[in-house]
């Protein structure tokens, strides 16, 4: 009887904790923060390594909103954010080649800093469009089907690519990045740490919102069993859909400020294995049920590889994230945080043995 | 007369070369109990499938409440008051029971009523559907966790969850032990008494008399018989199709 009133007095009440809105203002607060950390600091190469770890998060949450919450793991991770990447090389190619023309006098005349967010949006929007197509094409194939017909459209995108001469071909483009800005200390590239830390701030908060919400609990079903959650009313092909679009979104919003960074973007950097292999080994590292999980593990395998890349050798990067994933596949399949889970748990089930011991007697 | 809650009619279902069903027809009034018997691998489970739209009928049409079912997603189902349990059971792995239960109480049931339930009154509405089953000291609990019994409790519960007007208990009851038997007989036969049409799959004899109005048999994905419990196992046909000859 006592077991049964303490769940319905503790038992968690599923939108608990902290709302959307004050969880949008307090990780903006932490970002401004971190950010000004760095500023504190005033070194710029803080920003490069950052700036990377930081577009790594953005992948990572994205990745886990389909592949963490809905069980579908998404191999063409690269794709999308090569998409954005082109979308912004597609728009400053119009802006500087095709500068007679109308539309190429209007972009020519926006200046970077207010182009980067239009870019971003822009990229959005086209990435979920293609994620939305994708997942009609694809949704309907299970498990490892899907994830095989996701490769193949990052194969098919980058060969597109590759083929388009308006925006480089196989060759690459060049897109200037200015050098000056004047309302931050540490010029453009602090500009772009900052958009892209507002994007972490955005995909952790979509990822968090609809962890907790209707869709978070939709999602959870399909992941664990898609016939006894359409049995249970879960309109599961919807669902995968909204699921596929928003990933999609957030990883081609992660790449438009890419080839600012870079400064000159060829299919084979925006097109990275890197990309793809990171977006799923950092949520696995993490955990991929809660939006913590990908958080910690780009943060965690994002920051070692910047490390590495400087201090031992830039291609032994991949291999290291490989052991570390065989690692963590072996010995905590459910991440940092499933290990974290996990001991909770026991340790829940240990008192509730010694107290139900101590009614017997 | 008043129209039948269910109607199946000539439904077939083939897997190739195999024939799984032929033209199978029953109906159900509501509130009815009826026991669906046959043989392994006669068909049970694929009337069910087609019934709630886990498969796709070749021929024939399911009628569920006034509404026509064919081609409609198991979810739609779901939501015009057709419920069902699994014959092995198919918990959500990664959620408490109790988050197993919010599923359908998020979507099916919310649908249907036309509005969204409070946290309050999801936390009620489950609380009373666990202490129903008897798995309210074990709301917290992995699926993982829980013994076979209790498995298919909150299988039923799950079903229930959605406030079906008909309940399919696919074997509910395979593997129990005597007393656990008589434990889900007895939960399906209050959830009868709340109103709940029931369709029973089930091999064990002595529940499915002691539950089921009328009995059907399926043997070889072929209606063989359809009548009171009584009659049914005495007629030839059901005794050749069980005990050989």
């Amino acid at each position: 009887m006592t077991s049964a009133t303490q769940d319905s007095i503790v038992g968690r009440v599923g939108i608990d904790g902290v709302g959307t809105a004050p969880f949008f203002a307090i990780s903006l607060a932490a970002a401004a923060v971190f950010y000004g950390l760095l500023a504190f600091v005033g070194n710029e190469y803080l920003y490069f390594a950052g700036y990377v770890v930081l577009q790594f998060v953005v992948m990572a949450t994205a990745w886990n909103i389909l592949g963490g919450y809905c069980g579908y793991v998404n191999f063409g991770s690269a794709a999308f954010f090569a998409m954005g990447a082109y979308a912004t090389v597609c728009v400053y190619e119009i802006s500087t080649e095709l500068s007679k023309t109308f539309a190429g006098q209007i972009l020519a005349a926006i200046p970077p800093p207010v182009l980067v967010p239009l870019l971003i949006i822009f990229a959005g929007a086209i990435a979920g469009l293609v994620g939305l197509g994708m997942g009609y094409l694809t949704l309907r194939l299970r498990g490892v089907f899907f994830s095989i017909a996701t490769l193949a459209l990052s194969v098919v995108l980058q060969t597109l690519v590759i083929n388009w001469d308006f925006v480089g071909g196989a060759r690459g483009a060049y897109v200037i990045r200015p050098n000056e800005f004047p309302l931050l200390p540490g010029g453009f590239i602090a500009y772009l740490f900052v958009m892209m830390l507002l994007l972490v701030v955005v995909a952790l908060t979509v990822a968090r919102s609809i962890e907790r919400s209707r869709l978070g609990f939709g999602f959870a079903a399909i992941r664990d069993d898609e016939i006894a959650a359409e049995a249970a009313g879960v309109p599961t092909l919807r669902l995968k859909l909204v699921a596929t679009t928003i990933s999609g979104a957030l990883m081609g919003m992660a790449g438009a400020p890419f080839p600012y960074y870079i400064g000159y973007l060829q299919p084979s950097s925006a097109f990275g294995f890197e990309y793809a292999v990171n977006a799923i080994a950092m949520p696995m590292v993490g955990g991929t049920q809660s939006w913590f999980g990908p958080l910690i593990g780009a943060v965690l395998l994002g920051s070692f590889q910047q490390w590495a890349t400087v201090s031992i050798s830039s291609v032994l990067n991949l291999l290291i994230v490989g052991l570390v994933l065989i690692f963590f596949v072996i010995v905590a399949p459910n991440g940092i945080l499933g290990l974290f889970g996990d001991w909770r748990r026991r340790r829940r089930l240990a008192k509730q043995a010694r107290l139900s011991g101590g009614d017997k007697q | 007369m008043i129209a039948p809650l269910l109607q199946v009619a000539g439904v077939s279902k083939r897997f190739g070369g195999f024939t799984a069903l032929n033209d199978v027809s029953l109906e159900l009034a509501a509130g009815e109990r009826l026991g669906l018997i046959g043989p392994n691998g006669s068909g049970k489970s694929t009337l069910v499938n087609c019934m709630s739209g886990t498969l796709i009928n070749d021929t024939g049409s399911v009628r569920f409440d006034g509404h026509m079912l064919d081609g409609l997603s198991p979810h739609k189902r779901a939501y015009l008051g057709l419920a069902r349990s699994f014959q092995l059971p198919r918990p959500f792995g990664s959620l408490s029971v109790r988050d197993n239960m919010r599923i359908p109480l998020l979507y099916t049931a919310a649908v249907r009523g036309g509005r969204q339930r409070s946290e309050i009154e999801i936390r009620d509405r489950t609380d009373e559907l666990l202490r129903l089953v008897g798995l309210i000291d074990k709301a917290q609990a992995r699926p993982i966790d829980l013994t076979q019994v209790d498995m298919r409790k909150l299988e039923l519960a799950r079903a229930m969850a959605a406030d079906p007007k008909l309940l399919i208990a696919d074997e509910a009851m395979a593997g129990l032990s005597n007393a656990e038997v008589n434990d889900i007989l007895a939960l399906l036969l209050t959830l009868n008494a709340n109103g709940i049409s029931i369709i029973m799959i089930e091999h064990i004899m002595k529940a499915v008399m002691a539950f089921s109005q009328r009995l059907v048999v399926l043997v070889s994905g072929t209606k063989i018989a359809d009548g009171s419990p009584a009659e049914v196992i005495r007629n030839d046909d059901v005794v050749r199709a069980y005990l050989g000859q």
